[in-house]
């Protein structure tokens, strides 16, 4: 009896271990974006959006920190110096010639330089970015609210979206260079801590960290703060830009809603 | 078959009466009791699941940078790390190395450096432990939220059901139970078990500290990581000591629970795993009068 019992327990082990074993790679379907398996998966994205969106008031702030938290320089991730033509002729002139563009769905679009960036309010702010690989990092921004753009632009009713073109190229496909893009929804545009950074640690945005022009999204991840922004246009929908995501990297899998 | 008496669902957990009395060898009288109710056993189950495919996808995340700090922040011109696996050349070959609290160990073929193919790769887990097997930080992403949204939901679901049908009462160690509690651990090590149908007192324990601890400390060191819960409740910041360090306590919590796993397989085996399983399954359980 007790043989049996044993046998069959080892039996009941071993067959746990095996079916284990047999799993390994079972899941790797789900990386393919066309699963239908990962859709229902994605589902919860929309629902983390939409319950982060009925919980965080528009004014809900992301924390600031002390200057004494600031231990280290900002640590520079994804592009870190665009090898692309136009990018490096204005970097070499310090971005005099520089000019951001705002258009889309605005009564009056804007084309406005780097001086008359600075010149417009300021925001000082110390946070932390966090990636979405699981590091993060304490720094102090310096920029202007995205929202006075916007008012200055005066935004149609109709937009949905902000989308930031930008001059880093990614990859070169078929249809030519890929380049990197991102888009937010209008509340975190018009977020208070929402600004184009211009000055890190109190200098200069460099070049490794986005220059001229980069963009804090405090409530998010740091893939959604587009770097070396040259365009930023209002829409209504994501699906004219990239493969329709909303971004360089939600094109690739990542959600879309990065607040999580 | 005991099918003809047995006692409705919902009702205590140890009753009293048995079902279909079998006479076993040594005149001891074993019967069926009703032990899980449905409620118990659904939510035991999709929390299997869940902490399958949660593990899983989290150590899948966890590649994109194997490295552990304590504070708010990510030690990168300063040294806060406590944990990190990474792969080093050592006379021209590759080495894993994991190193905790400042001690580096070799783990080449388990960490930082495993089989992959015919060869090797430098890649903190070997595939088999990671959902994809291979690297892709953004669908590990999506599976994890998504269970997260199951688990979290069923943790609800069940504390409610356990509220109104009594199943918390039987988590609770008593005042006996509690007294029990040196002769409980030596009958454990003695591989003795009780089979009366009764939570004994590691049990209790383990499980209240599962529910009622681990499950909801993963839930709020995972939530304080998210960068828009805690600008609505920056609390959370304080409470854990800083982002970085709930991002190493959900890992060490996660060592935590899959060491309580190990051992409640082990339980399940050494107490006879086919009464374990039916009564995780259909509710019954085969007690003995006196404990073997």
């Amino acid at each position: 009896m007790s043989r049996f019992t044993l046998s069959r327990r080892s039996f009941l082990t071993g067959s746990a271990v095996a079916s284990t074993s047999a799993l390994a790679g079972c899941f790797d379907p789900l990386g393919d974006g066309d699963s239908k398996v990962r859709g229902v998966l994605e589902s919860t994205n929309s629902l983390t959006y939409r319950v982060q969106r009925m919980l965080l008031g528009s004014d809900d702030l992301a924390r600031e920190y002390s200057e004494s938290e600031i231990r280290q320089p900002q640590r520079p991730n994804g592009t870190t110096s665009p090898s692309d033509a136009d990018y490096q002729q204005l970097a070499n002139e310090n971005f005099a010639s520089y000019r951001l563009k705002l258009d889309g769905l605005v009564e009056k679009p804007l084309e406005v330089s780097l001086d008359e960036i600075r010149a417009m309010p300021s925001r000082t702010q110390i946070t932390r970015h966090d990636c979405v690989e699981g590091w993060s990092c304490i720094a102090k921004w310096t920029g202007v609210p995205l929202a006075l753009l916007l008012d200055e632009a005066k935004v149609k009713p109709s937009a949905r979206f902000v989308v930031f073109g930008c001059f880093d190229t990614m990859e070169n496909s078929f249809d030519g260079p890929v380049k990197y893009y991102e888009s937010i929804d209008l509340i975190d545009a018009r977020h208070p801590q929402t600004i184009l950074a211009y000055g890190l640690d109190g200098k200069p945005l460099p070049v490794s960290n986005g220059a001229p022009l980069r963009v804090r999204v405090e409530r998010q991840l740091g893939y959604k703060m587009a770097k070396y922004i040259r365009t930023i246009t209002l829409t209504d929908s994501l699906s004219g830009y990239g493969t329709g995501s909303g971004g360089y990297w939600e094109d690739r899998g990542y959600e879309w809603f990065a607040g999580i | 078959m005991a099918t003809t008496t047995r006692a409705e669902p919902g009702q205590e957990l140890a009753r009293s009466e048995t079902a279909g009395e079998h006479e076993l060898a040594s005149g001891e009288t074993a019967g069926l009791v009703y032990r899980q109710r449905l409620a118990t056993r659904l939510t035991h189950w999709v929390w299997a699941i869940s902490l399958f495919f949660m593990l899983l996808s989290g150590l899948q995340i966890f590649m994109a940078r194997p490295d552990l700090y304590i504070g708010q922040q990510s030690g990168f011109g300063f040294d806060n790390s406590v944990l990190s696996i990474g792969a080093r050349r050592v006379d021209g070959a590759m080495a894993g190395v994991t190193t905790v609290f400042g001690h580096s160990f070799d783990t080449t073929g388990w960490l930082g450096v495993v089989p992959q193919g015919d060869g090797q790769a430098a890649k903190s887990f070997p595939g088999w432990l990671t959902i994809p097997g291979y690297r892709d930080l953004a669908t590990g992403r999506i599976v994890h939220f998504f269970f997260a949204w199951v688990l979290v939901t069923t943790l609800f679901v069940w504390l409610a059901a356990s509220a109104v049908n009594g199943h918390l009462r039987d988590l609770v160690p008593t005042g006996r139970d509690l007294r029990h509690l040196p002769g409980d651990v030596l009958d454990h090590l003695r591989l003795r078990f009780a089979h009366d149908g009764r939570y004994n007192v590691l049990q209790k324990l383990s499980y209240a500290g599962v529910l009622f601890v681990a499950l909801p400390v993963m839930i709020l060191t995972g939530l304080t990581m998210s960068p828009g819960v805690v600008a609505k409740f920056p609390f959370l910041i304080d409470l854990f000591g800083g982002r970085q360090t709930a991002r190493t306590i959900h890992f060490v919590v996660m060592l935590a629970l899959v060491l309580f796993f190990l051992v409640h397989i082990l339980m399940v085996v050494l107490a006879g795993p086919l009464n374990e399983l039916r009564s995780m399954i259909t509710g019954w359980y085969r007690t003995s009068e006196k404990s073997r």
